[in-house]
């Protein structure tokens, strides 16, 4: 069973990608910021990541980094997943050394597909 | 007491002096040095040996008489505000290092008459000296109890005299420009000044309360003593005239006596000083005063009938009483009193001297032509030995003429002589009609009145012959009796001589200005020195001057002078100031002035103008050609003013455009962020409504529960793009100015009761505890809506950050004067300090700029701001120990 990790402060939103991943059979972890998911992240190994980038204390792009900077993550697959659209939000995101980067609003459809390409399923 | 034991006493004090005057030296930039009550109290240099003690001399031989030398000063001080400010102007703007320089310099660089003023101080002020030096030796004889020796060898007041002239020569010529201020020797007078009036007020107060009971007690012994109600009433109008004189009389001599001009002008480092000695200089003088009647007819009263010199009683009473330590501190007063007089006199006498006699005479050497001629090194020796033989000369005076008149009456010459240089003086400040020649000849047919009148007079007094001049008059013929000049009879021969000299002075002065005129020059400068005001930062500009001049012979002649390197800076402010390209090889009359400037303070304005216009070929220009240059230059003047004004206002509005734009640039990208933000926040709603409906429409087998929650989420994340769009609508009204708000008198307590009622069940969901603490109520003026709305924002926000358990939320509202203050605070985490300011920004992204996301909507206390400074009232967050607490004031009484 894959692992998913999902960062993200609006739990509405939180709950449709929960119910979605689990539907399709990923073992699902939730974080509301990004200290939250460090800590998870401390006894958990997610094969992808989900994350938001405008969150309280510790936002996505310093989270990725902190990711990026600890070699027993180095497989895992983080996607950004933010309302922030303009183009230099995105460079700035891959730059950093994301996997990928969706917009939101976002389809459901497109996550998922994005994350089983990810994952090359 | 024992001569050499007063002469180590003297040493060591005048060890202190040197070491006082070398350490002020050093330090020149220190604030103890440069402060007005240093310079208030160098000032007071006026109340000299006659001060300390003549006035009791006076005042116990003929009563009130010593007061108007004291009330002249203390009657025109005031007027200081705008006289004295616009001599120092004129002083500085053009380098004047003397009296001397000063006229000379208004009269077209008078070097004839520079040397006049020169010669009137010296015959004033030498006698002055030699008095100083006579009230040191005979009070040292006093206090030693020994007798004054016949050969002038032998007497240790010799060689005193001595050692002040190395004490002068030494400090008074440290720097070749006159004009440089010397704060060694400033700071050593304003010590003396301090000191002798210290030790006069002691011995005042000794006599007054130790050796009488107060000043009845005086009262009352003297006023029993023959002669004591005729010498204190003032005797009608003729003696009132005389006071009147003499008024006049000290009036002008707080201005011309050349150590007055040097201490309040020359030495004057800033023009806000005058501010401070207006008022401390005039109760310095009166301070003086407070004990000399006391002292006087104390002294009166313990030697009635005894023959003593009564200007000693100061010395003589503490000695008749065997107090040493007294008469030992009195002695010292006076022997302050009397140097700090020496040394800048002779210093001021020297500076004349050389810059305006010997220098311009070519008696140091030729001015003009070759490098052999004077140098720097020549001239201040000169001073140096000038300041020298000038105290040693003085010495000499008084041991050979013994000035047998008492310290007052040498005083008075030495002023009415002084006077000579008023009409010409005051003149030079107000009137641009006075002429050079106007001045040389009042000059000199004044002092040829005060001869007559008072020095004659005085000779034959003292040659003893059995002359009937002053009985009789010159020739018999009465009317030409010195004292009683065409029978003027009631005035005293102080103020009569002074009448008489000043009256045919001013009268000469005024006409011949009024019947020749003066030269280009002369008007060139009366239209700089009346009006100084107007040619205070560009003075060179205001200068007339027509010829052809190299720029490379002007700085020829100033290396020589200030030597290469200050030249060279010199003339690099020169064509920074002008805008002069600094390879221009012409002089024109700007730089002509600023040179001739450079040089005044080091050779004096006759010799700089001299030395000057040998080196340029200068075209004769006639006084009609003048003026009109003059009032072109004066147009030019203006249109300069005016360009200046324009450009400066250019400079002005483009700093206020360059504001303006930063001011834009900065609201657009406030614009960008917000309309960043927004976007942003009302996709997030958007996002979760589209994630819920999709799941909805693909997935047929989502589960009931879950399917119902979806649905509420839709429910829930619509009503919150709604209530954002209406706050942002919000806040754009406030913005834009378009709120209207409904201001009544309404009750805070009230408002708050009915603001909170919504969210009580929400409080009650997180168990938490609310506290309102307030009177029963509070009015202050304000639309309740939206007062119940800020506080709704309040309360709520205070919710959101109360912990999980044992949250608290305080409510205060404090009635103010003119205010009621109202703080909410919770104990949640707190705010950051750093966000104390711009928390209540638009979508606030907190201080490190990175996108973390702002609690809430991040409108909330924008709106809060807004809303409370519609009402002119404050918002801002209050520095707790725990958790945060945001304060506002809505006033209680309309705002204009």
């Amino acid at each position: 069973m894959k692992k998913i990790l999902i960062v993200d402060d609006e739990p509405n939103i939180v709950m449709s990608l929960e119910y979605t991943f689990k539907r399709q059979n990923f073992e699902v972890f939730i974080a509301r910021d990004g200290m939250e998911a460090l800590e998870i992240l401390k006894n958990q190994l997610p094969d992808v990541i989900i994350l938001d980038i405008m969150m309280p204390l510790v936002d996505g792009f310093e989270t990725l980094q902190k990711i990026k900077s600890n070699k027993q993550l180095s497989h895992c697959k983080v996607m950004f997943l933010s309302a922030k659209n303009k183009e230099s939000d995105i460079e700035k995101g891959l730059s950093l050394g994301a996997d990928a980067y969706l917009t939101k609003p976002f389809s459901i459809k497109k996550v998922v597909d994005q994350v089983n390409e990810l994952l090359g399923l | 007491m024992n001569s050499i034991a007063l002469i180590l006493i003297l040493l060591v004090y005048l060890a202190l002096l040197f070491f006082v005057a070398h350490w002020a030296e050093k330090g020149n930039k220190n604030k103890w040095i440069v402060n007005p009550y240093i310079y208030s109290f160098s000032l007071a240099i006026y109340c000299t040996a006659w001060t300390y003690y003549g006035s009791i001399g006076v005042a116990s031989k003929s009563g009130l008489d010593y007061l108007p030398i004291y009330l002249g000063p203390i009657i025109i001080i005031p007027s200081w505000i705008i006289i004295l400010k616009k001599i120092i102007r004129i002083a500085k703007v053009n380098k004047v290092s003397s009296i001397a320089d000063f006229i000379s310099l208004r009269y077209g660089n008078s070097r004839f008459l520079g040397a006049i003023v020169t010669i009137v101080c010296l015959i004033g002020v030498l006698p002055y000296i030699g008095l100083q030096l006579k009230a040191i030796s005979e009070t040292f004889h006093v206090v030693t109890k020994t007798p004054l020796s016949s050969i002038v060898f032998e007497d240790t007041t010799t060689y005193i005299a001595i050692a002040l002239a190395l004490f002068a020569s030494y400090y008074g010529t440290r720097y070749v420009d006159a004009s440089e201020k010397r704060k060694g020797i400033v700071t050593v007078v304003a010590m003396e000044s301090i000191i002798k009036l210290l030790f006069f007020l002691i011995i005042g107060i000794y006599i007054t309360f130790y050796v009488f009971d107060g000043f009845d007690d005086i009262y009352q012994q003297a006023s029993k003593l023959e002669n004591y109600d005729k010498l204190n009433s003032i005797g009608g109008l003729p003696q009132a005239i005389n006071w009147f004189m003499l008024a006049i009389l000290s009036m002008s001599a707080i201005f011309l006596l050349p150590r007055q001009f040097h201490v309040t002008v020359v030495e004057n480092n800033r023009e806000s000083h005058i501010n401070t000695a207006i008022w401390l200089f005039p109760l310095y003088l009166l301070l003086f005063n407070i004990f000399v009647y006391p002292v006087a007819w104390g002294g009166n009263i313990l030697f009635n009938g005894q023959q003593v010199n009564t200007d000693f009683y100061s010395l003589l009473i503490p000695q008749l009483f065997n107090n040493q330590t007294l008469t030992v501190m009195v002695f010292l007063g006076g022997f302050s009193a009397a140097i700090s007089m020496i040394v800048v006199a002779s210093i001021t006498l020297s500076t004349m001297l050389t810059n305006n006699v010997l220098i311009p005479y070519n008696l140091l050497g030729k001015l003009k032509g070759n490098e052999e001629s004077i140098s720097i090194k020549k001239i201040i020796n000169t001073r140096k030995i000038v300041i020298f033989l000038l105290i040693i000369f003085s010495h000499f005076i008084y041991r050979l003429f013994g000035l047998d008149y008492s310290l007052v009456s040498i005083g008075m010459v030495a002023f009415v002589i002084i006077a000579q240089l008023a009409p010409s003086f005051f003149g030079s400040l107000f009137w641009r009609r006075g002429s050079r020649l106007g001045a040389i000849w009042g000059i000199i047919l004044g002092l040829l009145v005060c001869f007559y009148t008072l020095l004659l007079p005085y000779a034959i007094g003292i040659a003893n012959t059995n002359s009937t001049f002053i009985s009789e008059g010159l020739f018999g013929h009465h009317l030409l009796k010195p004292f009683q000049l065409f029978g003027l009879d009631y005035l005293k021969p102080v103020p009569h001589a002074l009448f008489w000299s000043l009256l045919v002075n001013f009268m000469v002065y005024f006409s011949v200005s009024v019947s020749f005129k003066g030269n280009y020059r002369e008007r060139n400068y009366a239209e700089m020195f009346v009006d100084i005001n107007k040619y205070m930062t560009n003075h060179e500009n205001a200068f007339v001057w027509k010829g052809t001049a190299y720029t490379s012979d002007i700085e020829k002649v100033l290396v020589k002078f200030l030597g290469e390197e200050r030249t060279k800076r010199a003339m690099n402010i020169f064509n920074l100031k002008y805008n002069v390209d600094k390879n221009q090889e012409l002089a024109d009359s700007r730089l002509i002035k600023f040179a001739e400037n450079l040089l005044t303070g080091h050779i004096g304005t006759a010799s700089a103008k001299i030395l000057i216009s040998s080196v340029v070929k200068e075209e004769k220009i006639t006084l009609p050609e003048v003026l009109k240059i003059f009032e072109e230059s004066k147009e030019n003047i203006i249109i300069n003013k005016k360009l200046t004004e324009t450009s400066n206002e250019l400079k002005k509005a483009t700093h206020e455009l360059q504001l303006a734009n930063e001011n834009l640039i900065k609201k657009d990208k406030q614009k960008d962020e917000f309309l960043d933000t927004v976007t942003h926040e009302l996709r997030t709603p958007i996002t979760a409504i589209r994630a819920a409906s999709e799941i909805l429409h693909d997935d047929d087998e989502v589960p009931e529960q879950l399917k119902k929650q979806f649905l509420q989420n839709i429910i829930s994340e619509s009503d919150r793009l709604n209530r954002l769009i209406d706050k942002i609508l919000d806040l754009e009204k406030f913005e834009t100015g378009k709120q209207k708000i409904n201001v009544q008198k309404n009750n805070v307590v009230t408002t708050i009761e009915q603001a909170l009622e919504p969210l009580y069940q929400l409080i009650k969901n997180k168990n938490i505890a609310t506290y309102v603490e307030s009177a029963e109520e509070a009015f202050a003026l304000y639309d309740e809506e939206r007062i119940i709305q800020v506080m709704n924002n309040l309360v709520s926000n205070a919710v959101k950050f109360c912990p999980e358990t044992d949250g608290l939320i305080t409510i205060q509202v404090i009635d103010k004067e003119d205010v009621v203050q109202i703080n909410v605070s919770d104990n949640g985490k707190g705010i950051d300090k750093n966000d104390f300011e711009n928390i209540f920004d638009k979508f606030y992204q907190s201080s490190n700029q990175n996108f973390k996301k702002p609690i809430g909507s991040g409108l909330g206390l924008a709106i809060c701001k807004q809303i409370v400074e519609y009402h002119k009232g404050k918002i801002w967050v209050q520095d707790s120990v725990k958790g945060a607490c945001i304060v506002f004031t809505l006033p209680k009484h309309k705002q204009p």
